[in-house]
C-alpha cells in the first residue's frame, strides 16, 4: 500500500486477522465455525460486528481475545501474534462479569493491585465518574441495576487503560432506553479515550450508530460477508437517508430484506 | 407478628415441656427423668465445672479437627479441581474413604494416637476431609467461567487466580457444604468420646450411665449437645451472611 517504510510502520495496522479458520469436534463430527477470515483493523477505529444469531461472531471475538485457540491462521495485534488474553486488550462480556463479591471500588481497581496505592486510587476515581456511577463507590453489584452493572463492567476494562475494548453484546440484555443511553455514553467515553472498539451486536440499528465500519458476517461457518464503512460524522442522524440507506443495505447483506 | 413470634418461641418449648412432664410422670422415674431432675442435674454440674471441662474439651477436639481438615481438604480440592489428571488419580481413593463411617477409625485411631485429644481430633479430621475435598471440587467446577475468563484477561497468575477469584467466586457453596460437614462432625466427636477419650460431652454421657444410671445426667448432657451444636452451626451460618459471600443469596433470587 504505502511506498516507502516509515509510512508503512506508521499505517501498520493495529490488529491484523490472517486466513483465520476455527473447527470444533462435536459429535465426532468435525464442524466448521470461522472459515478463512481476512481482516485488518486501525488502531482508534471502532469496528462492529454483525450476524445472525449463533454464525459465530461472538466465537469471533473470544479468538480475537485470546480466549480460543483458532484451528489455523494468525492473529497479530502491534505485528505481534496473540497466544492468549492479555491485560492490554480487555473484554467485556455478555452476561455480566463484574466480581459480585467486590464492591465498585473494588471491582474498577481489580486489575490495577500493581499500581502504586495514590495511582491506583486516582484512576479507580476518574473512572467511577466518567461511566456515571460516582456515590456508588462501596455499593455491591447486586444492588446495581443492569445498565449499572454494565458501565462498572466497562468502567474496570477501561481502568486497565486498553488499547482494544472487546464487546460481547454488551448491551443486549438491557431495556430500550438504557440501552440507547448507553450506545451514547460508549460513544462519548469512545471519543474521548480513542481506543481500538471491536463490537459484536445483532442489532443493525446499534452497528450503523456506533460503528466507524461495520463488518456483516455470513451465517455458519462465518465468512465476512460485507464490510462497509459508516461515513457519518457522530452525533448521528437516525432518520437521515444515509443512515437509512445503509441500515438497508446491511438488512439486504444479512438475507432479512426491510419490509415483513 | 410480633406477637405470633413470641407466643410461637414461648408456646412450643412450654407445650413440649408439659409433654415432658407428662410422659415423666407415667413411667418409672429412671427412664424418664423429669425436666425438673434435668434442671437440677444441668446446674449441678455447671456449678461442680465439670460441664464447662466437657464442653471446652469437645469444642477444642471439633475446632482443632474441623480446622485442619479444611487447610489440607481446601486447598487439595481446588487443586484437583484443576488438575483433571490428579483428579482422576485420586478419585477412587476419595470415594472408597467417604462411605466408611468415620467411627470405624475409632480402634485405629487409639493405636496411632491413644486415648486423647489427637486421637478425637484425627476421628474429626478423617469424618471431615475427604468429603470437604469432594465440596471443595464441586464449587470450584461451578464456577462460571465468565469469572475465570475475566481474571485471565486481566493477567492473573494461577495463583492469584485461585486466590483473587475461583476462592471468592466459590465461597458460598464451599461455606454451605462446610456447615454441613461440621454438623456432621459434632455428632461424629459426641460418638467418638463415648469410646475414644475420658472427657468430653460424649464421655459425660457415656460416664453417668456406666455410674448407675444417672438418666438425669444423661439428658443434661444430651441437653448440652444439643445446643452446643446449635451454637456452632449458628455460628457458621453469620459467615455467610457476610459481604464476602452473601451476594450468591442475590444470585439465586
Amino acid at each position: 500500500m504505502s511506498s516507502t517504510a516509515t509510512s508503512a510502520k506508521l499505517d501498520s495496522p493495529k490488529v491484523r486477522v490472517r486466513d483465520l479458520c476455527l473447527q470444533f469436534e462435536r459429535n465426532g463430527k468435525q464442524e466448521k465455525i470461522l472459515d478463512h477470515m481476512d481482516l485488518t483493523i486501525q488502531s482508534g477505529e471502532f469496528v462492529c460486528i454483525v450476524g445472525t444469531s449463533g454464525c459465530g461472531k461472538s466465537t469471533l471475538l473470544h479468538v480475537l481475545g485470546g480466549f480460543l485457540a483458532p484451528s489455523s491462521g494468525s492473529i497479530e495485534i502491534d505485528e505481534e501474534e496473540v497466544h492468549g488474553p492479555d491485560p492490554r486488550r480487555i473484554f467485556v462480556f455478555q452476561e455480566s462479569g463484574v466480581f459480585p463479591w467486590l464492591n465498585v471500588e473494588g471491582n474498577v481497581g481489580f486489575g490495577l493491585s500493581a499500581l502504586p496505592r495514590q495511582e491506583r486510587t486516582e484512576r479507580v476515581r476518574h473512572y467511577i465518574h466518567l461511566v456515571g456511577l460516582g456515590g456508588f463507590e462501596h455499593t455491591f453489584p447486586q444492588q446495581l441495576s443492569g445498565g449499572m452493572k454494565q458501565r462498572l463492567e466497562v468502567a474496570r476494562a477501561l481502568a486497565m487503560k486498553p488499547d482494544v475494548l472487546y464487546m460481547d453484546e454488551p448491551f443486549a440484555g438491557l431495556d430500550f432506553i438504557t440501552r440507547m443511553e448507553m450506545r451514547k455514553e460508549l460513544l462519548r467515553i469512545w471519543q474521548q479515550e480513542r481506543k481500538t472498539v471491536i463490537l459484536v451486536t445483532h442489532d443493525i440499528d446499534e452497528a450503523v450508530q456506533l460503528g466507524d465500519r461495520v463488518l456483516v458476517l455470513s451465517a455458519r461457518p462465518a465468512r465476512i460477508r460485507f464490510d462497509v464503512e459508516i461515513g457519518i460524522a457522530h452525533p448521528r442522524d437516525v432518520s437521515s437517508p444515509e443512515y437509512l440507506e445503509l441500515r438497508t443495505r446491511i438488512l439486504d447483506e444479512l438475507g432479512i430484506g426491510h419490509r415483513i | 407478628m410480633a406477637i405470633s413470634r413470641t407466643l410461637r418461641l414461648v408456646a412450643v418449648p412450654l407445650l413440649f415441656l408439659a409433654l415432658w412432664q407428662l410422659a415423666a410422670g407415667r413411667s418409672p422415674s429412671h427412664v424418664i427423668p423429669t425436666p425438673h431432675a434435668v434442671a437440677t442435674a444441668l446446674s449441678k454440674l455447671a456449678k461442680n465445672g465439670s460441664l464447662e471441662k466437657d464442653i471446652v474439651a469437645s469444642v477444642f477436639r471439633i475446632t482443632w479437627g474441623f480446622l485442619l481438615a479444611c487447610l489440607f481438604a481446601v486447598p487439595l480440592g481446588m487443586f484437583l479441581a484443576l488438575y483433571r489428571r490428579t483428579r482422576m488419580a485420586l478419585n477412587p481413593l476419595l470415594q472408597l474413604l467417604r462411605p466408611i463411617s468415620p467411627l470405624a477409625w475409632i480402634p485405629l485411631s487409639v493405636l496411632w494416637f491413644g486415648i486423647g485429644d489427637s486421637s478425637a481430633v484425627f476421628l474429626i479430621f478423617i469424618a471431615c476431609a475427604p468429603t470437604l475435598v469432594l465440596i471443595t471440587l464441586a464449587a470450584v467446577s461451578n464456577v462460571k467461567t465468565i469469572y475465570i475468563d475475566a481474571g485471565r484477561n486481566f493477567g492473573l497468575s494461577t495463583a492469584n487466580l485461585l486466590w483473587r477469584v475461583i476462592l471468592p467466586a466459590a465461597a458460598p457453596q464451599l461455606l454451605s457444604g462446610m456447615r454441613t460437614t461440621l454438623a456432621v462432625a459434632w455428632s461424629v466427636l459426641v460418638a467418638g468420646e463415648m469410646i475414644a477419650v475420658n472427657s468430653g460431652l460424649g464421655f459425660l454421657i457415656m460416664d453417668a450411665r456406666n455410674a448407675g444410671n444417672r438418666f438425669d445426667l444423661v439428658f443434661a448432657g444430651m441437653l448440652s449437645i444439643g445446643i452446643v451444636g446449635f451454637v456452632l452451626d449458628a455460628a457458621m451460618g453469620l459467615l455467610e451472611r457476610t459481604d464476602f459471600v452473601r451476594w450468591s443469596l442475590a444470585d439465586r433470587a
